[in-house]
């Protein structure tokens, strides 16, 4: 029941009355309504903004949250008023819903933030209004191809363990992921334009030879012909097949539309082959080369353009459709008149119906070739009717196209230009986080240094003041820290402790952080260029940071660029002296053949790189730094380029 | 060469089928409907109703000057205009039984408050029905429900006009009752009714006979009360 009528509950039930006398039997009692009360005002205050109401109106939907008890957690003792401190001119349709019992969508409102305060009032945004709700709808929608498209994005990404069947499928569907199906994809449109250019160069005539004159080239280098096109079958028939191998579902892939054209484009070469010999079915076997012109169509794997325009017509399916029924329509009516028209002059061209439909078409398309000319005034008269008309009946559905077209062109052009400019926000994105998680550990290291300062009596240098919330933060990583008995450290050292562990360990396999098919370390090169720890061999020898990439079994050259974070503590530099020093200054100096790695002493060691890196940094006290540092001293190995 | 009697019919075909098309794209149009069009422009402005004022109504109904505020505010919330014509009572009404089909009793109960017979409910016939229907007195409730019952208002409830309203009554209870209506319980109803209501057996009930029969019936009578609470 809808709860709008609820205010003629108590007629209807006034009205009851007029059953009594009739019934026969006793009526049951009536509920009592002990919370009779008072209609009163109830005041809402939305962020400042003061609503009133009556009590009643929001009675309306007790399932909501202003019609239900929950509002009393938002009431304010002091004002005797309702405070909620949401969105004021959002809040303003939602009550206009109790008070009509229509629920409006604002059209300047952006759709999840309306969405939100639907939910947060605990209204089912499916009672919106009539008038409202296709607008609603359209732009939910919207909202959701715009989510769709930024989760698309993440098919990019390659995902750590792929078999080689999923990174070929992969490559195939995204040529720009990496060189060789680049070059693939390069390769095929190559020789999809050989292909159409040999098709069509074939029938140009050629010069005369000495026995018959003007031979189209098919037939004079037929050789040649046969070979070029042999070789393209080939090309054609080995991606076909290797799609296939990759597709991960074959059915499915062998049922979509590229994959149709692809075979339509091969088989009339492999049909011909077979037929050769036969002469029968030599003129069939020519009609098969017309076929060959499909592979103009494989061109639509390369180009979106091509892709769009093919999307834009399916989805006109409808509006092309009516053009087609109104034109056929049209024709034939036209089409019989004309034929009755010039029935009766002699030598007319308009032998029968049907062959007035050629007249009719040329004329409604405004072709006019002029091939068949009405030579009576009534068939003049209904010729030019019929032009006029064609123009009309033309001219309708192709805006309609038109703007679907449109549509979807512009729907594309705002997918690329979102993909463009989502790198830079994911960049932007990741040093604000990568500055909270610094911040951490820069606050450790100052309470370090606090700490080292209080112990050698100095005074401490003015730290720089941490807010409340910060230094709560901080407080309760810390409490992890001590929870796991792990500690948060930045990528430099984690890097450089990975590598001292996997250098231990290697004659075994390295840690399990590397992926199973290149285990490769990853050196930090800029801190703005950090990829995510270990991305793949995969990734093509170009892509930046693979510069200093390489497999740690193949110890091929190992740098290590240590970058800002050097000025930050005393404590660190004091560890870092001898091995910082020198890469930094071989860092200035470019590409570095040797590394120095420091090894800490065995007992210090353990398996978990972390936990080296513990006593490193946790010893506030100055001899175990120094101890450190000077073990490190020791044990510093020369890693040479071989 | 002149135009023959195919091509006459041809000419007329297409003149005919071009006007069909021209007038399906709205050309033709205002040529056609040239009359019509300056007659639907008077009735745009929706008729709208302002009742008597508060103090009125007061000394016309038994409800207090609260009540009667809240009943109006009701009332305006759902018929902006303040007036309710039979169709949007019978949809109203119709909403509180979705298992039958309430219009024909909300047919009946339209008339019953439409005191004038205009059609539609103004608000003072709204609040003075409701004033008797829950402040009135015993007799003043049997009277309305007589009203209710009299269809044609002439004073008499004949065997027709119950069956009538016996009908919608069983109509708003739905196919799906334990046990099932049968289509023969209505005029049993009925003829239960008259036995205990026509005490001269004319055939008729009039509203002595109907007030003095349901003085007598305790049942009756106590229900009678059922609703005082109501507002």
């Amino acid at each position: 029941m809808a709860t709008g009528v609820a205010a003629w509950l108590p007629f209807a039930r006034a009205a009851a009355i007029g059953w009594m006398p009739v019934a026969n039997c006793p009526m049951p009692i009536a509920p009592r309504d002990n919370t009779k009360r008072q209609d009163e005002l109830i005041i809402l205050n939305v962020s400042g903004r003061r609503f009133q109401t009556w009590r009643t109106t929001l009675d309306r939907y007790p399932d909501t949250l202003l019609g239900s008890s929950e509002k009393d957690f938002f009431y304010n003792e002091d004002t005797k008023e309702y405070f909620f401190d949401r969105d004021p001119d959002a809040f303003r349709s939602i009550l206009n819903f109790y008070r009509t019992g229509k629920l409006h969508y604002p059209r300047h409102e952006c759709i999840s933030a309306y969405d939100e305060e639907l939910t947060f009032f605990g209204i089912i945004p499916e009672i919106i209004g009539d008038c409202c709700y296709e607008e609603y709808k359209d732009r939910k929608r919207e909202n959701l191809e715009r989510l769709q498209d930024d989760q698309e994005e993440t098919k990019d990404m390659k995902l750590p363990n792929m078999s080689f069947r999923e990174t070929m499928w992969r490559a195939f569907e995204n040529p720009h992921t990496s060189t060789m199906a680049l070059v693939f994809y390069y390769v095929t449109g190559f020789f999809i334009a050989i292909s159409v250019i040999t098709n069509v160069v074939e029938t140009v005539p050629c010069g005369s030879t000495f026995n018959q004159k003007d031979m189209p080239c098919g037939e004079r280098y037929t050789v040649a012909f046969f070979c070029i096109d042999t070789a393209c079958v080939m090309i054609f028939t080995v991606e076909y097949l290797l799609r296939l191998f990759a597709a991960p579902s074959r059915y499915r892939f062998m049922r979509s539309v590229m994959s149709i054209i692809d075979v339509v484009a091969i088989l009339p070469y492999y049909i011909g082959l077979v037929m050769t010999n036969n002469e029968d079915v030599s003129g069939a076997f020519v009609t098969l080369r017309v076929f060959r012109v499909f592979r103009i169509f494989k061109f639509s794997r390369h180009s979106q353009g091509l892709r769009i325009l093919g999307y834009t017509l399916k989805s006109c399916a409808s509006e092309l459709g009516f053009l087609l029924f109104s034109l056929t329509m049209a024709i034939i009516i036209f089409a019989t008149v004309m034929f009755y028209a010039e029935k009766g002059s002699s030598s007319s061209k308009f032998t029968s119906i049907p062959a007035s439909f050629w007249y009719t078409i040329v004329t409604m398309t405004t072709l006019g070739y002029g091939d068949m000319v009405p030579k009576t005034i009534a068939g003049k008269i209904f010729g030019s009717i019929c032009s006029l008309s064609g123009v009309l009946v033309i001219a309708l559905p192709v805006p309609v196209i038109v703007s679907n077209f449109s549509r979807i062109y512009h729907q594309n052009q705002r997918a690329d230009k979102r993909r463009a400019q989502k790198k830079a926000r994911m960049a932007r994105i990741r040093i604000a986080k990568s500055g909270s998680a610094n911040a951490f550990l820069q606050s450790k290291r100052n309470g370090l240094l606090s700490e080292l300062l209080e112990l050698t009596g100095k005074d401490e240098e003015d730290q720089k003041s941490v807010s409340l919330l910060e230094s709560q933060h901080h407080h309760l990583l810390h409490c992890l820290e001590k929870t796991t008995a792990h500690e948060f450290v930045d990528e430099q050292m984690y890097e450089q402790n990975f590598l001292e562990t996997a250098l231990q360990t290697f004659p075994s396999h390295s840690p399990s952080t590397a992926s199973h098919d290149s285990p490769a370390v990853t050196c930090c090169s800029r801190k703005e260029r950090r990829n995510t720890p270990l991305p793949s061999a995969g990734l093509p020898p170009s892509h930046p940071s693979s510069a200093h990439q390489s497999a740690l079994h193949e110890l091929s050259a190992i740098r290590i660029h240590c970058g800002d974070p050097l000025s930050h503590s005393t404590s660190r530099s004091n560890l870092n002296v001898k091995p910082d020093d020198s890469s930094r200054i071989n860092s200035k100096s470019g590409r570095i053949t040797t590394a120095i790695i420091s090894l800490p002493s065995p007992p210090a060691l353990s398996s978990d790189g972390d936990g080296l890196h513990g006593p490193l940094q946790r010893r506030s006290h100055p001899p175990s730094i120094q101890t450190t540092a000077s073990s490190a001293g020791i044990n510093i190995v020369k890693v040479s380029a071989l | 060469m002149g135009i023959q009697d195919m091509e006459l019919l041809a000419i007329g075909v297409v003149v005919i089928l071009f006007m069909a098309v021209l007038k399906q794209f709205g050309i033709l149009e205002p040529i056609s409907s040239f009359e019509d069009s300056s007659d639907s422009d008077l009735e745009l402005s929706t008729v709208r109703h302002q009742p008597e004022g508060l103090d009125q109504l007061q000394a016309q109904t038994k409800f207090t000057r609260k009540e009667l505020q809240s009943l109006y505010r009701g009332f305006k919330n759902e018929c902006p205009s303040g007036l309710v014509d039979e169709e949007t009572f019978k949809s109203i009404y119709s909403q509180f039984f979705p298992q039958g089909d309430a219009s024909t009793y909300a047919h009946f109960l339209f008339n019953a408050f439409d005191l004038d017979r205009n059609g539609s409910i103004r608000f003072e016939d709204f609040v003075i029905g409701l004033s008797v229907l829950l402040r009135g007195s015993v007799t003043e409730k049997l009277n309305w429900a007589f009203n209710l019952y009299d269809i044609n208002k002439d004073g008499y409830i004949t065997k027709e006009e119950m069956l009538a309203i016996m009908k919608s009554i069983y109509d708003m209870m739905g196919r799906y009752t334990y046990p099932c209506v049968r289509d023969e319980a209505p005029s049993e109803h009925v003829d239960k009714f008259f036995q205990k209501m026509d005490r001269n057996r004319d055939g008729v009930v009039t509203i002595e006979e109907f007030i003095e029969t349901c003085q007598k019936d305790e049942n009756i009578m106590n229900s009678m009360q059922l609703f005082e609470n109501v507002i």
